[in-house]
């Protein structure tokens, strides 16, 4: 589903983010990527999401090549990969509704259509009854989940996560990431960026792990 | 299959439009002060060229009917008299360049000059008629009339004609002046009105930075994006349209008394034209137009997040 084929990334300045990285992430997988910081993690997550190009290799998502996307088909690219960010990046002016509807809004969804799937993404991650509520008034692992809910609700074939426990307690981490597990299960291809190794090696899935770009356990 | 996309598709874009156009305009609502002092920015932009270029038309339109009815005045020398006059004016107007030849005595021109002038008083203190006869030539084309006027000038019985001409080209000279200023005005004003307009859709941008980047990353293309501030800018042109036209009929509807009694003052008949209702719709169309390009220009700039361009 994700196929990485010795991708190089170096940024302007000369520092290189991902050297020679290959791999490949089956559909109904879960993979966690790990790494220090400044590893690469999210620089590869932005690979995926088509916000940066690499300087060498290339990147296969659902079997399309990316670097054949034209600046036109990136909007279509991002509504098939749904993305989870640490700071969960929603919108503090509209209710959590409106932050989870907004892919929907997009993808040109009529209302009623919008309304059952929102409820529906949000029941999955146990807030349906704060869909009025705003942003602001919820918790710290409540706004993760409406960051989840809203990466889900377009039901896109990849689920991206960068940190999505970077802020929670290990309860609440370990609550978030089984709800990437039930998405695993249902065949969304997930990748999951941490750098929270007692959590992630507790469960069972493949770990991919980053050191100063490269991918640890490749021949060098 | 296909068909049911295709209307899905359609659907979904009326369905943005009707959205984008609703919350934009409620987000200029929502903001009454800051708004319509932009509209009366963008109004008094607007106004300024188009009561120019309507007064223009005007002046226009007075040389126009003044044209028409182009004339010489013939001022015989003091020495010739009543007689000698008419018949100069008979002999003239039995020529075929000239439409009619009136000979106005000295006596009629005093009168009428007291009559029209209001300067009754004083003239009536003078003791001699300082006026000389008159004749009134009026040429078959008006195009002739300054060789008609050389030609004149000439004869011995003539002491000067003035060709009523000279003031008509000067008129015609100054309202093709006026234009090229109105256009010229109008140019620079319309680069105050997409500045503003731009400057005000640029702040909205920013307002909504965070917004504009999180919708893009779930997947919202250029024009999805660039939607609502377009509307947004629609929205101030149109009502900066609506400012000018007010303003525009205000001004006229204000000059329009004291330009007719002027009128009457010299026996004509002429009346100030204003803004028209077609002409009206098309300055609202123009702001509504230029709120366009402004936000398009503006928004422009702040699509810059993908790495192909
Ligand atoms: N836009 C950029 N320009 C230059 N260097 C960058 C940019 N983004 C990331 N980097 C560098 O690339 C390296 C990897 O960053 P990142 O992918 O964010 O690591 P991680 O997510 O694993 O912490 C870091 O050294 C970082 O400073
Ligand atoms: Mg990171």
């Amino acid at each position: 589903m994700i196929t990485f084929e010795r991708v190089s990334k170096r940024f302007e300045g000369g520092h290189d983010a991902l050297r020679d990285v290959s791999f490949e992430i089956g559909a109904d997988e879960l993979v966690f990527l790990t790494g220090h910081s400044g590893a690469g993690k999210t620089t590869l997550l932005r690979l995926v999401m088509l916000l940066e190009q690499p300087t060498r290799g290339r990147v296969l998502v659902n079997g399309r090549d990316l670097s054949r996307v034209a600046r036109r088909g990136i909007p279509a690219h991002r509504r098939e990969v749904g993305v989870v960010f640490q700071n969960h990046r929603l919108l503090f002016d509209r209710s959590v509704f409106d932050n989870v509807a907004l892919p929907l809004y997009i993808a040109g969804y009529d209302h009623r259509e919008v309304g059952k799937r929102v409820r529906a993404a949000l029941d999955k991650v146990g807030l349906l009854r704060h869909e009025r509520a705003m942003p602001l008034t919820l918790s710290g692992g409540e706004q993760q989940r409406v960051g989840i809910a809203r990466a889900v609700v377009g039901r896109p074939p990849v689920l991206l996560a960068d940190e999505p426990t970077g802020n929670l307690d290990p309860a609440l981490s370990a609550e978030i990431m089984t709800l990437f597990e039930d998405f695993s299960r249902v065949g969304v291809t997930v990748l999951i960026a941490s750098h929270d190794l007692a959590l992630i090696s507790r469960l069972r899935h493949r770990i991919i792990t980053l050191r100063e770009g490269r991918l640890m356990g490749a021949p060098a | 299959m296909q068909r049911t996309r295709v209307s899905h598709r359609l659907n979904a874009w009326v369905r943005h439009h009707r959205l984008s156009a609703a919350d934009s305009l409620r987000r200029v609502l929502e903001r009454p002060t800051a708004s319509l002092l932009t509209w009366l920015v963008v109004g008094i932009a607007l106004a300024l060229p188009v009561s120019l270029a309507l007064s223009m038309d005007n002046l226009r339109a007075l040389g126009g009917r003044v044209d028409s009815q182009a004339q010489l005045s013939v001022f015989l020398r003091p020495a010739v008299d009543a007689v000698a006059g008419q018949a100069l004016a008979e002999e003239l107007g039995q020529r075929a360049d000239i439409a009619t030849a009136t000979f106005r005595s000295r006596e009629e021109a005093l009168e009428e000059f007291r009559a029209r002038s209001g300067f009754s008083d004083v003239l009536g203190g003078l003791e001699d008629n300082p006026l000389p006869h008159l004749l009134l030539v009026v040429p078959r084309d008006p195009a002739q009339a300054a060789a008609l006027a050389a030609e004149i000038g000439a004869l011995a019985t003539v002491d000067e004609v003035i060709l009523d001409l000279a003031w008509l080209e000067r008129l015609r000279r100054l309202t093709e002046l006026g234009a090229r200023l109105v256009l010229v005005a109008a140019l620079l004003l319309a680069a105050g009105v997409l500045l503003v307009l731009g400057n005000t859709i640029r702040l909205a941008v920013e307002g909504r930075r965070e917004e504009i980047e999180v919708t893009r990353l779930v997947g919202a293309s250029d024009a999805f994006v660039r939607r609502p501030f377009l509307y947004s800018g629609l929205w101030y042109g149109i009502g900066g349209g609506v400012v000018a036209a007010l303003l525009v009929a205000a001004v006229f509807a204000a000059l329009r008394g004291p330009v007719a009694q002027l009128a009457a003052a010299y026996g004509a008949d002429w009346r100030l034209a204003g803004l028209g209702l077609i002409d009206a719709f098309g300055l609202v169309l123009a702001g509504g137009a230029l709120g366009l390009i402004a936000a398009w220009l503006a928004v422009g700039r702040h699509l810059r997040l993908d790495p192909r361009g």
